[in-house]
This record gives structure tokens, C-alpha cells and sequence, in this order.
């Protein structure tokens, strides 16, 4: 490989994908696709879930065989079978989910399928690790080779990844969605990385939905939408909405406009809350919250921090060990879910397709889940279908949910629309308190742009909201109060002009920031 | 949209009438394989159950259970459970209907045959409440304890045949004959070997009123909802256990109806079984071809009654071993079966329990 | 011309063929299973062994029904009747209820019950159906004098499927046998509850082999196979079989098997039907009429004495010098105490 690797010089074309289609029953995920990638440059491949981002890159990898097109790699036409001959040829790949074995070091998760034996069969442990020192002093990427997958972060783990990537010889690395289980700072420390390995001539493909990272890290940004390229720009030379108008095809805004808050009265507390998770372990350890009439408290912090408990807990879906939850004054610790719902709270649940809705239901069915057995929709035992489908199309109208009709199965709708159809059933609702879990995960752009507006509204219109999120620029934006969820503890309420990035970034990676001691 | 309703019907009918084809085929290649003739085996089979009055007529009597049983099994598969414990809550049917159409108290028959049918269903429901129970309190899933409800059911019914019930009067293990007020009416006389009876017309009402009660009505909402997804039910405010038991009682009254309507109709008496009958397991067949859809299950429990009724005429008429028609009904069910699971209407790995992601966290709190 | 005259044989030799039955009326006989069935090795594949008798030795049309359910008795036996079946058995007397309703319903075709009979007032009611029952408490009591004649240890066993009149029968015969040789000998009895369940059978078998027993008697269909089982594994135990000669489930280890000729049953009283001498009430086939009997594979295990001994008594019954119980006396059965 390393003969014709000379003749490529930075700048000039390593790899190339023409007129790449392929379809599945049903849908046709890329269609006629061209992307390229120069040596030396972060590519970056832009567009929603389900664009046909990850298809066209496990075409790349070998996972997928292409129905039409080609590919070029340095000049010459790939063929490969398989991930492992992909790799091989010096393309490596970053899953969303790491491939390591957690009770092994990392030295010897670097030579996994590869390693160097002694006497023919035993792993040359001394080996592995000289080889792992190596590869990370040439990359400027420190690591500790004796500790154990387990017991190191996930921004280490993903290092590992790397690693392992390039110590097999990867000229082109494509991480796919990199940033998604990463903290700010771990984010900040990747993107070294990424700079550093462009540097010493490797070319990167990233992927990606979130804009800001784009324009930070990437050379060129190639969007994607609907299977489709819709273009490929320099990043020098684009902006934000630009972007964003290219992946939904239409004006978006990207900033939510809205009104300084005009909190009034407390309307929702909650007071030690400690509670445990699935598997038994303490998950929540003593949580103090309140929400006032007419503000947004933003919840944010690191998936896994006790976000999915606690809200499980306000609403009545998980059992409280202590604390107390009181809304209007009222207690309603450990009700279970239909008092919550009927002292006034709505929830729209962080799982939309395991909670929020019965995907088997029709559209209509759904708009009743917690009031099927209320007037009009039903009288005694019997349903009233022409009350509770009359009902449906008119808030499914006035919510724009995006349906053929009401008699159409939940699960048959996109994501985006999916979850406009739970927010229209509970803000439907007259509700006290709206709680909101990752209300816009996996959504367009255009259909995050709805709700964060919807949300606002209610908000202005004198609503309590609770709003629970992994994305730090969706808590930044929509949120009048911060709190920072770390470890079943909060870390630290502040209200939205004291809150900076680094300082929540900070909090949500457990440390206190000197400015902050003493917030709580 | 009418148009588009009835298009959707043909094409739902497309894979039971392809797997019924392909079990015929298969059934002939099985009968020559065996040096039967398939056509007079499949005459036998036309002709055995439709040849005659008496024919058709027993070949009603043998699709009256299938349509209560199936019924019992599509409202299971309904709230996502499995009831494989319909086999012992027909047998309880059978002798809580046996007793209670043998006392002599003096009833007119519009208290009295009620009252039996009555009395064959709440047993039958009892039965399956208990496996409902342990289900929705402990979390331990229903197929073990109903499987052991069967067994104590045929065991308990062996001793009360024996014993308690017993009709004294002959020596054989039979509990005395029901009186006449408890009995079905047989449109061709009530001592005609012609055997069909009002049962029938029972069993297409519980199919209108399961019906009714799965789509018409907050219970089938609720029911629904939790067969479906146990978590957005419990999201929802519905109550998880609530409706596993309800679900599980329904499904035993009708399973228990099942029985009940075999006596009243047609043996009059409990008589003694050493082994299950076979209607409950049949049950999961008819709900499977009919898509545990309760208007669904009229016609596929009339092509396993007239599977079964023709298995016996076949080996009667024709010489053709039972099994043949065990292997062409089991062929029907793999395949419509298999299509429930790629098409996703038979979730079957939430049914069976085996769905790590659902199990454990659908009983929660109460 | 050769070949006309061949012609002319074959066409006279196929009008011979085809006149026989124009002389002499084909019978069509049919039996219907209860639940039971075909394949059990035992009381029903005996039943069915008869049939095929009939059919070679007798030359009737012969066809057969197993039954799924109790609900079926009915129209498998009114389908015989119905396609103009000179007689249908019903195997068991699980049968009874069934046969007591189709023979009123088709009086003009004879029925024909195993193990099940009424009152002399009820045949003349039904006067087209006979009963075969079987004195198995006589060859029950030979299972018990050689059982007795072999022990070692004093303690033989007994295990019945579930607790009917009829199993009864053979468990007091075999008490009578036993305690005929050797009063002192110390009798052990468990009903399985079940005549399918071979997994009892064998935990009974070795429940009774680790309290001594070195002789077990089956009355328990399928169930008892589970005893021969434990014959097998556990090697220090004789077992005795019923219905049909089971000496193959342990050759090494069988004493004897009660045979109880269904098969005899169902000829008999099929040949009396076409032989014009068919009359409706009870048959009691015992030793006598060679309805119960020792096996033929007896002498391979079991010491000539101890044959010579059962059979002693054996003509001692036969000649009605001596009575077995048949166990609807519960002093007669054996005491749990």
C-alpha cells in the first residue's frame, strides 16, 4: 500500500465514491450519490437521521454492497469484502459504539485480531504494549496501556478506537457521530486530535447532525438529505443557516426568539428525591428542584446521571425511596401515573416509540391514552369513535402532525411527527407542568423548530416547564433556569445569563468550577 | 377508503389460504407417500364432513369449541399474553356446567340452563385467574403456571369423576346426566343423533361480543393498549396488572364457556378423560390463522373443525392415519405463523416472555 | 389359439374371483378407540390385533376410528352404523355412554363393548349389544402365586394407573395369588394416577425397590414402561407386565405379563355375529375361555416350579374349585395401612 501512497500528496483526491445507489424494500436510502474526500482534510457528511449518512458509509466500509456506483480509492477502483478487508486496505472506522472488550486493557484491545504472539500461540503482551507506546507517542495520543477498558472514560475509550484504527494502518478514519456520547471538554479534546491526525496526513471523514461542530471542525461539508446530495460547500465559506437550509430544503431558524421569562409563582418542588434505577443501584441521590409558573428549567448533564429516573419519578412511573413532590402545594409523592397526569402534569417521555406512544395504535388511538375513559371520548364502556376521531383531527391539524390520517398506525409516522403527535395529545391537556425529556432527539431541523417554539409559547403563556436534555445548545436555548445533573445530584442551579458552556460542562463532568462553589 | 378496507381483507386472506393450499398439497403428497389414494382420502374428508345431515352437523359440533378456545387465545394474544392454560379451563368449564346442570332445584330452564352456563364459565375463569395472579403481582409468567393449571384441572377432574360426582347409578366414570332444563336446544330433537345444537349460535355471539368488547369499548382499549406496549399503557394511566388479569379472566370464562357448552349441548355429562382434549392448543392454532381478530376466528375455527372432523372420517372412511391431518394442520399454522412474525402482528418473542427488553419492567407498581 | 384359450381362462378365473361374494355376504366390522388410541403396546393394539384376525380369518371388510375426545364416541360409532356396519366394537368402557346412546339410535346393527356391562333388564332394552369382560383378577392371582414363589425379600409391589373397578380387580386377584403361597408377605400398592405417565411409573418403582421390594406388578398402561425402566437401570428387581406380553421392555428382568385377550374378545364375539349365534348381554372370558393367561415368554425367567405351581392353581380355578376376589370389596384389595 505503501508505494502508491507516495504518489497521493495532500490536497489531491484519496478517496472517491461515484454514483452510489442503493436501495431497500421500500425506501431507496442513497440515490446517485458522489463524495470525496482530499488527503489531509476533515470531510464533513452533514444531514439528518435517516439522510443516508451511515448507509453510504457502511457502503464505504464494506458492510453494504452498493446496488450501483463505484468506488475509488487512490486512484484505483475498491473492492473489499468485508469490514476486516476494508481496514486492511487503510480505511478505518469509529462506530457510535465502541468495539472493545471491557475486561481487557487497552494494550490488548489494540491487538485484538491482530496480535503479536510468542511461541506461536501466546499474546506477546510486552509486545502489544511497545506497540500501543509507539503508535500513541507518534500521535500525540496518551493513554494508559494497563488499564482496563472498563475503568476508563468514554472520550478515553473512543481514543482507543482510534488507536486501534490506526495502528492497523487506516489513512482514512470515518468517525460517525463522535460527539454524541462525548462531554464539551471531551468534544474539545477530539477535535486536537482530528486536527493533529489531518496534520500528519491522514483524512478524516466526520459525521454528523449538530451544525456548530461542522463549522468548527471541518474543511468542506457535504449535506445530505433524503438519500440525495443536496451539495458540497467549503466550510470557509458557508454559515450556519445556510447549512441548515440545505438539510431541511427550506428557511429555518436556527435561534429560538424569545421573551425574557416572567416567572411567577412556584408551582412545582421537589425535595430529596432519591430513588433507584433499573438494576437496583442508587440513581437518584437526593435531587431538589422547582419550577416556577411561566420559566423553563432546563435539567442538563452526561446520559446516565439519573435524568431518565428523575423524571420517571415526577410523573409517577418510578417509585420514590424518599423525597417528596408537591405541585400547587398538593404532595403527589409516588402517586401513581394517573393522578400525576390528573393533578395536572403532561409528560412528553424521553422514549417516544417505548413510552410516549403505542405504535400499533392508530393515530386517533393515541390522542386518548390517558383519556379514553373521560367524556366525550367514551360513555360507560363504550368508546365513542366519532367523538375521539373528530377530536384527533382537529388537534392533529392544529399541531401539524403529518399524517394520511387519524386512522393511520402511530408507528408508520416519521420521528419528527411521532413526537409532534405526543406533544399535541399532552400540552392538549391543559397541563400545570409540562416535563419534556430529549424532546427533539433524532428530529430534523425543521421539526426541533416547532417544538422549541410550541415550548417558548407555553411557556408565555404562564405554563411551569421542566425540560430534561443531552443537547447542551437546546438547554442553552430554550431554558430561563439551568440546573446540572450529575451523579442522581445537582450540581448547581443558574439562571441563563450566568450559565457558559464551559462552566456546565464542567459541572456535568462532576467538578465544581471555582466561580460556582457555593451556587447551591 | 371503503374500497381500500376491503382490498386490505382479500390481502390478509392471502397467506392462510396459500398455508391451507400448501398443507393440501403437501397432505396428498404424504397420503400417496403412505399408499393411501389422496383423492378418496380427500373425498373422505369432503364427504365426511359435508356427505351427510349428520355430517355437517358434527362438523358444527367440532367448530363450536374451536371458536370459544380461539377466542380464549386471540384475547390473550390481545394483552400479550399467552393462555396456554385454555385446556384446563375447559376441562373445569366442563364440570362446573356438569354439576351444576345436575342439581335438581326445581328451575325453569331460563334459570336453570343460564345458571349451568354461567357456572362452567366463572370456573373456567377462576382457573385462569389464578396463572393472571401470579402474572401480574410476581412477574412469573403465565404459559408455566397455566401449563400446571392444566394438570391440576385433568387431575382434579379424574377424582371428582371418580368420586364426589360420580353418578352413582352405573359403574363407568361418568357424573350423572344433566337435567333437562339445563340443556342445549338441538335443532333436530334433543335425543337425534343429529348433534348440532344452539352452542353454535353462542359461540358466533362471544365472537360479536369479543369483538365488541376489544374495539368498541375502554376494556378492549385498556386491553389492548397493554398487549401492545405494557410501558406507554402504564405511561398512559392504565394499570398493567389490572388488565393482565382482567384479560386472563375473559379469556378463562371463555375458555370455560368452551366446556360448559359441550356438555350442554352434547355428551349431557362429565365423562372421564385421562388425557387433554386437545381444544385448548388447537385454540392457539384458530387464533394464529385467524389473526387472533375474534371475526377472524369463526372461519379459521371452521377449517380446523373441519380438518379434525375430517382426520376422523378420513381414517374411518379411508384408511388415512390421523397424523397426516396432524402434519398438514401443523404445516398451516408454520406458515401463517411465520408471516404473524416477519409482519409483527405475532410478537411472538413479547408473548413467549423471551423479550429481555420488555420482561421484568411490565409489572411494576400497581 | 393359444393365446384365446389363455383368454378365456383368466376371464373364468376372474368371474370365479368375482362371484365368491355373491355367495356368501361380505360382514363389515368396525372398532372405535376411546382417547386412548392405536400404539400402546397394549390394550388397544391388542384390539386391533383382533380386527386384523377378522379380517384374514374371517374375511370381512374391517375399518377402525381413534377417538380424540369423549365427544367423539358418539359420531365415530354412528358413522359405522350410518355406512351400514354389520357390528361396531367400542374398545373401553370409557365407551359405555356412547354405546348405550347409538344402539338405541341404530337398532338394526349389533355393538360390541370391552370391559363394560349392565344389567340383564338393560340388554333386554338394548337387545343388539354384548359385552366382553374379563376375569383379570383370575390371571392376576397367577401373577401373585409366581411373584410370591420368586421374592427373596418378602415385600412385593403393585402399581395401578388410577383407582377404576377394573384395575381393582387385578390388584385383589393379585393380592389373593400372593397371599395363596405366602401370607406373611409384605404387600406394597401406589396408583400413579395416570395410565400415560412412564416418569411415575418409574418413581414409584424405585420408591418400592428401596422399600425392599423385589417383585412389582403393573396395572398401569403406558405407565408402567416406567417400571420396566427401573428394572433395567436399577438391576435388582422382577417386574410383571400386563394386557399383552411385554417381556421385550427387559428381558432380563420380566418375570411374566398378565396377557388379557382383547384380541380373543373381539374375534369371538365378531365370529358369533357372522356364524348367526350372536346374543346380546355379557361374555366373561377368564382363564376358562382363555381370556387371561400367563405368558408364553414366562419359563425364560421364572423357575419351572414356580410355573408349575401357578399352574396348578390355575386348574384348580379353572375347574372352579377355587374363587378370586375381584376387588369391589375393599378388604379384598390391598390394605395402605
Amino acid at each position: 500500500m505503501s508505494e502508491i501512497d507516495a504518489t497521493i500528496s495532500p490536497g489531491q483526491v484519496i478517496l472517491e465514491m461515484k454514483g452510489i445507489t442503493k436501495a431497500f424494500p421500500g425506501i431507496v436510502a442513497n440515490s446517485d450519490v458522489d463524495f470525496d474526500l482530499k488527503k489531509g482534510e476533515i470531510h464533513c457528511l452533514l444531514g439528518e437521521n435517516g439522510a443516508g449518512k451511515s448507509t453510504l458509509m457502511k457502503i464505504l466500509y464494506g458492510l453494504y454492497k452498493q446496488d450501483k456506483g463505484e468506488v475509488f480509492y487512490k486512484g484505483e477502483p475498491l473492492v473489499v469484502n468485508g469490514p476486516a478487508d476494508t481496514l486492511r486496505q487503510g480505511i478505518g472506522m469509529v462506530h457510535q459504539h465502541f468495539m472493545l472488550i471491557k475486561p481487557l486493557t487497552v494494550a490488548e484491545n489494540l491487538v485484538l485480531g491482530n496480535e503479536p504472539t510468542k511461541y506461536g500461540f501466546l499474546i506477546d503482551k510486552k509486545k502489544a504494549k511497545a506497540e500501543l507506546m509507539e503508535i500513541s507517542t507518534t500521535f500525540g495520543l496518551a493513554i494508559e496501556p494497563d488499564a482496563k477498558i472498563m475503568d476508563i472514560s468514554v472520550g478515553m475509550q473512543q481514543r482507543v478506537e482510534i488507536l486501534k484504527a490506526l495502528h492497523r494502518g487506516a489513512e482514512v478514519l470515518i468517525l460517525d457521530e463522535p460527539t454524541a456520547v462525548l462531554t464539551p471538554q471531551e468534544t474539545k479534546e477530539l477535535f486536537v486530535i482530528m486536527r493533529k491526525l489531518v496534520h500528519d496526513g491522514k483524512s478524516i471523514i466526520f459525521i454528523s447532525h449538530k451544525l456548530k461542530e461542522v463549522m468548527e471542525i471541518s474543511d468542506r461539508v457535504t449535506v445530505i438529505n433524503h438519500g440525495r446530495i443536496i451539495g458540497s460547500v467549503k466550510t470557509s465559506e458557508t454559515s450556519p443557516s445556510q447549512l441548515a437550509n440545505m438539510m431541511v430544503g427550506r428557511e429555518v431558524e436556527l435561534i429560538v426568539h424569545k421573551e425574557p421569562a416572567k416567572p411567577g409563582k412556584e408551582k412545582f418542588r421537589a425535595e430529596g428525591l432519591v430513588a433507584e434505577n433499573d438494576r437496583g443501584l442508587p440513581a437518584l441521590r437526593g435531587i431538589d428542584l422547582s419550577v416556577r409558573a411561566g420559566e423553563i428549567l432546563g435539567v442538563c448533564g452526561v446520559d446516565g446521571n439519573g435524568q431518565t429516573e428523575l423524571v420517571q419519578c415526577i410523573t409517577g412511573m418510578r417509585r420514590l425511596s424518599a423525597g417528596k413532590v408537591t405541585l400547587n402545594g398538593k404532595d403527589i409523592t409516588n402517586m401513581p401515573p394517573k393522578r400525576c397526569f390528573e393533578a395536572g402534569i403532561v409528560h412528553v417521555p424521553e422514549d417516544r416509540q417505548k413510552h410516549g406512544l403505542v405504535l400499533d395504535f392508530t393515530v386517533a388511538e393515541n390522542m386518548i391514552l390517558q383519556t379514553y375513559n373521560k367524556k366525550p371520548f367514551s360513555r360507560g364502556i363504550t368508546l365513542r369513535w366519532d367523538e375521539i376521531k373528530s377530536y384527533a383531527r382537529r388537534i392533529i391539524s392544529e399541531f401539524d402532525v403529518r399524517t394520511p390520517d387519524e386512522d393511520t398506525k402511530a408507528g408508520s409516522l416519521s420521528g419528527g411527527n411521532q413526537q409532534k403527535a405526543i406533544l399535541a395529545r399532552e400540552l392538549s391537556r391543559t397541563p400545570e407542568l409540562i416535563v419534556v425529556a430529549q424532546p427533539t432527539r433524532g428530529l430534523d431541523v425543521g421539526a426541533i423548530e416547532y417544538i422549541h417554539k410550541r415550548l417558548v409559547s407555553e411557556r408565555d403563556s404562564g405554563r411551569a416547564v421542566l425540560l430534561v436534555s443531552l443537547e447542551l445548545d437546546e438547554i442553552m436555548s430554550l431554558s430561563d433556569r439551568i440546573a446540572v445533573i450529575y451523579e442522581g445530584r445537582i450540581m448547581g442551579t443558574m439562571d441563563i445569563e450566568d450559565a457558559t458552556e464551559e462552566t456546565l460542562g464542567l459541572m456535568m463532568a462532576g467538578s465544581m468550577p471555582a466561580s460556582h462553589k457555593g451556587v447551591m | 377508503m371503503e374500497r381500500k378496507k376491503d382490498n386490505s381483507a382479500i390481502k390478509e386472506l392471502i397467506v392462510p389460504v396459500t398455508a391451507v393450499f400448501i398443507g393440501l398439497v403437501l397432505g396428498g403428497i404424504l397420503m400417496t407417500l403412505t399408499g393411501v389414494n389422496a383423492i378418496e382420502g380427500y373425498k373422505a374428508l369432503i364427504m365426511g364432513c359435508f356427505g351427510r345431515l349428520e355430517y355437517v352437523s358434527e362438523t358444527i359440533v367440532y367448530t363450536t369449541p374451536l371458536i370459544f378456545t380461539g377466542l380464549a387465545i386471540a384475547l390473550g394474544f390481545r394483552c400479550g399474553l399467552f393462555n396456554i392454560g385454555c385446556e384446563g379451563q375447559y376441562i373445569v368449564g366442563l364440570i362446573g356446567a356438569a354439576v351444576v346442570g345436575a342439581m335438581d332445584l326445581g328451575l325453569p330452564t331460563f334459570i336453570h340452563l343460564p345458571l349451568t352456563m354461567l357456572s362452567g364459565m366463572a370456573c373456567g375463569a377462576i382457573w385462569a385467574s389464578v396463572p393472571g395472579l401470579l402474572k401480574a403481582k410476581f412477574g412469573i409468567h403465565e404459559v408455566v403456571n397455566s401449563i400446571m393449571m392444566n394438570y391440576i384441572a385433568l387431575y382434579l377432574s379424574h377424582y371428582l369423576v371418580n368420586g364426589p360426582i360420580k353418578d352413582p347409578g352405573i359403574t363407568s366414570p361418568y357424573s350423572r346426566e344433566i337435567l333437562d332444563t339445563a340443556k342445549l336446544w338441538r335443532f333436530f330433537g334433543q335425543n337425534s343423533p343429529i348433534r348440532v345444537n344452539s352452542g353454535i349460535i353462542i359461540a358466533i355471539a362471544a365472537a360479536l361480543f369479543v369483538y365488541y368488547l376489544l374495539f368498541k369499548t375502554t376494556i378492549g382499549y385498556q386491553i389492548r393498549a397493554v398487549g401492545f406496549n405494557p410501558e406507554a399503557a402504564r405511561y398512559g394511566g392504565i394499570s398493567v396488572p389490572t388488565n393482565i388479569v382482567a384479560a386472563m379472566f375473559i379469556s378463562g370464562a371463555l375458555a370455560g364457556l368452551a366446556g360448559a357448552v359441550q356438555i350442554m349441548g352434547i355428551q349431557f355429562k362429565f365423562l372421564d378423560i385421562f388425557a387433554f382434549q386437545g381444544y385448548g392448543l388447537d385454540g392457539i392454532a384458530v387464533a394464529l390463522v385467524g389473526k387472533s381478530h375474534p371475526l377472524g376466528v369463526l372461519p379459521s375455527a371452521l377449517l380446523f373443525g373441519i380438518l379434525q372432523r375430517g382426520s376422523q372420517t378420513m381414517q374411518m372412511l379411508a384408511g388415512v392415519p390421523k397424523e397426516t391431518i396432524g402434519i398438514m394442520q401443523g404445516v398451516i399454522i408454520i406458515i401463517v405463523a411465520a408471516e404473524g412474525i416477519i409482519k409483527g402482528w405475532l410478537p411472538i418473542r413479547k408473548i413467549l416472555g423471551t423479550d429481555k427488553k420488555a420482561a421484568g419492567k411490565e409489572v411494576g407498581r400497581a | 389359439m393359444k393365446r384365446a384359450f389363455t383368454l378365456i381362462i383368466t376371464a373364468a378365473l376372474l368371474l370365479a374371483v368375482m362371484a365368491i361374494p355373491s355367495f356368501s355376504k361380505e360382514y363389515k366390522i368396525a372398532i372405535v378407540f376411546d382417547i386412548g388410541g392405536l400404539g400402546d403396546k397394549s390394550f388397544n393394539d391388542s384390539a386391533y390385533l383382533g380386527l386384523q384376525r377378522v379380517a384374514k380369518e374371517l374375511g370381512a371388510k374391517t375399518k377402525y376410528a381413534e377417538s380424540r375426545t369423549p365427544s367423539d364416541y358418539e359420531p365415530n360409532l354412528a358413522a359405522f352404523a350410518k355406512e351400514g356396519y354389520d357390528m361396531v366394537w367400542g374398545i373401553g368402557f370409557l365407551m359405555a355412554d356412547a354405546i348405550e346412546k347409538v344402539s338405541a339410535q341404530y337398532p338394526n346393527t349389533k355393538f360390541g363393548i370391552i370391559d363394560n356391562s349392565w344389567d340383564d333388564a338393560w340388554y333386554k332394552a338394548h337387545p343388539n349389544v354384548m359385552s366382553v369382560m374379563y376375569k383379570e383378577n383370575e390371571g392376576s392371582f397367577l401373577m401373585g402365586v409366581l411373584a410370591a414363589m420368586t421374592t427373596k425379600s418378602k415385600v412385593i409391589g403393585f402399581i395401578g394407573g388410577m383407582e377404576f373397578p377394573v384395575i381393582w380387580r387385578f390388584e385383589a386377584g393379585f393380592k389373593a395369588g400372593v397371599e395363596a403361597v405366602d401370607k406373611s408377605i409384605k404387600l406394597l400398592r401406589n396408583y400413579a394416577g395416570s395410565f400415560n405417565d412412564p416418569a411415575a411409573g418409574k418413581a414409584i418403582a424405585v420408591s418400592m425397590i428401596r422399600q425392599k421390594a423385589d417383585v412389582i406388578y403393573h396395572a398401569s398402561g403406558g405407565t408402567g414402561i416406567g417400571m420396566f425402566e427401573a428394572a433395567n437401570e436399577t438391576k435388582n428387581v422382577w417386574v410383571i407386565g400386563v394386557d399383552s406380553d411385554q417381556f421385550d421392555l427387559s428381558p432380563k428382568w420380566t418375570l411374566s405379563s398378565m396377557i388379557k385377550r382383547v384380541d380373543n374378545g373381539v374375534f369371538m364375539g365378531t365370529k358369533n355375529l357372522i356364524d348367526g349365534k350372536f346374543k346380546a348381554g355379557v361374555t366373561n372370558l377368564g382363564l376358562k375361555e382363555a381370556g387371561v393367561g400367563m405368558a408364553a415368554t414366562t419359563s425364560k425367567n421364572t423357575a419351572a416350579g414356580a410355573i408349575a405351581k401357578a399352574n396348578a392353581w390355575a386348574s384348580m380355578i379353572i375347574a372352579g374349585q377355587k374363587s378370586v376376589p375381584d376387588g369391589m370389596n375393599e378388604a379384598d384389595r390391598i390394605s395402605t395401612k
